[in-house]
């Protein structure tokens, strides 16, 4: 359905305000799809009539109901698999031997709608029990979506969402089959993560200092502004010795210099000398 | 270029996982039952077989027990891609020595996946 520019701007300049995401333009032939179920419910005919309401004011709950679909939330568990072999054979690996005193790790997935890729860390950790024996591994996810946190809480997945990426071996060993073609993670994975609804720009979860930051695919949807803002967040929330995983297509390069690549990993990334919780004043950058 | 053995009584599964399977870079054979598997093995094994559970003449399952306990040297991935979506079907699956499994109804960036994890793909 054709939806017009001045509608698309409304749109773009709401989620943009509200959220600090945009709507580029190959994802605006999806703002139609994106809509329609809120179009079903509330009986509007077409996107503008819909614009409309909300440009009126008169209604929040249409208001956080449309923020919330334009959202892209697309994940999966294990999502390009790849970066997860490079994690667990980089830092997590690295991390085993610095924290040997402490015996803990702390991991945030920063973005992580519906809460599949907190799960499959957890999984990893999980299935290598005698390794991780004794440790305190806390893994949190945060999303600015209410609604895909709700989701990741419950840790119920549908057919098609919870054997998309994930071997089957990991699906039975760590998932009961609820009826209806759904599926939920197991008590034991339920409880050893935590979820809270939190955009990137604000503070950080607790414990507020973290060993290893995964913020895939969450930053090409915001402004050179908004990523700048973002990663010095992420900077403030990251041990000096830590890693941070982007998206495949997502770089620091021009947009900061508080984070560097890691050269012993390619395609992650390590704070700049100074910089991360617990730098060396010596190497603090003046 | 990876080849596939599509083995499905139902002629529509079939056209679409061919489709999915093209699209993907596979060479795509077909096969309506066990039995007619088995030969197709006999003749060209491939690297990866889709494999229904539910068959005339010879089910999935009788297919698998009789590749796995076969004397072939080589030994294709097997995905088991079937409407049997409870666990004990999905144990059983793994025991006889499928490589995965997909719950059908599937779509292609399901079976991708999975045939990435077993490495075909």
């Amino acid at each position: 359905m054709e939806i017009s520019q001045s509608s698309q701007r409304i749109l773009a300049s709401l989620l943009e305000a509200r959220t600090g995401q945009q709507i580029t333009f190959n994802r605006r032939w999806r703002i139609d799809s994106a809509l329609s179920s809120i179009m079903r419910e509330r009986d509007f005919a077409n996107v503008d009539q819909l614009v409309a309401r909300l440009v009126a004011g008169r209604d929040p709950a249409l208001t956080e109901s449309v923020i919330e679909a334009l959202l892209n939330n697309e994940t999966y568990f294990f999502r390009d698999k790849l970066p997860f072999d490079l994690l667990f054979g980089g830092p997590v690996k690295r991390l085993e031997q610095a924290r040997q005193r402490e015996k803990r790790l702390s991991i945030w997935c920063a973005g992580c709608s519906t809460g599949q890729e907190v799960y499959s860390l957890a999984m990893s950790f999980a299935d290598e029990k005698t390794r991780w024996q004794g440790w305190k591994i806390d893994i949190v996810g945060t999303d600015l979506s209410r609604r895909t946190i709700e989701k990741a809480r419950a840790g119920i997945y549908s057919q098609f969402e919870v054997q998309r990426g994930l071997p089957v071996v990991q699906m039975i060993r760590h998932f009961d089959e609820v009826g209806g073609r759904e599926w939920k993670i197991s008590p034991v994975l339920r409880d050893a993560v935590r979820f809270e609804a939190r955009n990137i720009s604000d503070a950080p979860p607790h414990p507020g200092k973290f060993d290893i930051i995964l913020c895939r695919n969450v930053l090409l949807y915001f402004s050179p502004e908004m990523k700048r803002l973002a990663f010095t967040r992420l900077s403030q929330a990251i041990a000096a010795d830590g890693s941070l995983m982007l998206g495949a297509g997502e770089t620091v390069i021009g947009l900061t210099d508080r984070f560097v690549s890691d050269p012993e990993n390619r395609g992650l990334y390590v704070p700049a000398p100074g910089v991360g919780i617990g730098a060396s004043p010596a190497a603090r950058v003046a | 270029m990876r080849s596939c053995l599509v083995v499905d009584d139902s002629k529509v599964i079939r056209k679409v996982a061919r489709h999915i399977l093209e699209t993907l870079n596979f060479s795509v054979e077909e096969a309506e039952d066990g039995r007619e598997a088995l030969d197709r093995c006999d003749s060209s094994m491939p690297d990866v077989i889709l494999l229904d559970w539910n068959m005339p003449v010879m089910s999935g399952m009788e297919f698998l027990r009789a590749l796995r306990g076969s004397e072939r040297p080589e030994q294709p991935k097997v995905v088991f891609c079937t409407t049997e979506n409870d666990i004990a079907h999905i144990r059983a699956a793994i025991a006889a020595g499928a490589d995965e499994y997909v719950m059908k109804p599937f779509d292609r960036e399901t079976l991708q996946s999975k045939l990435q994890i077993v490495g075909v793909a």
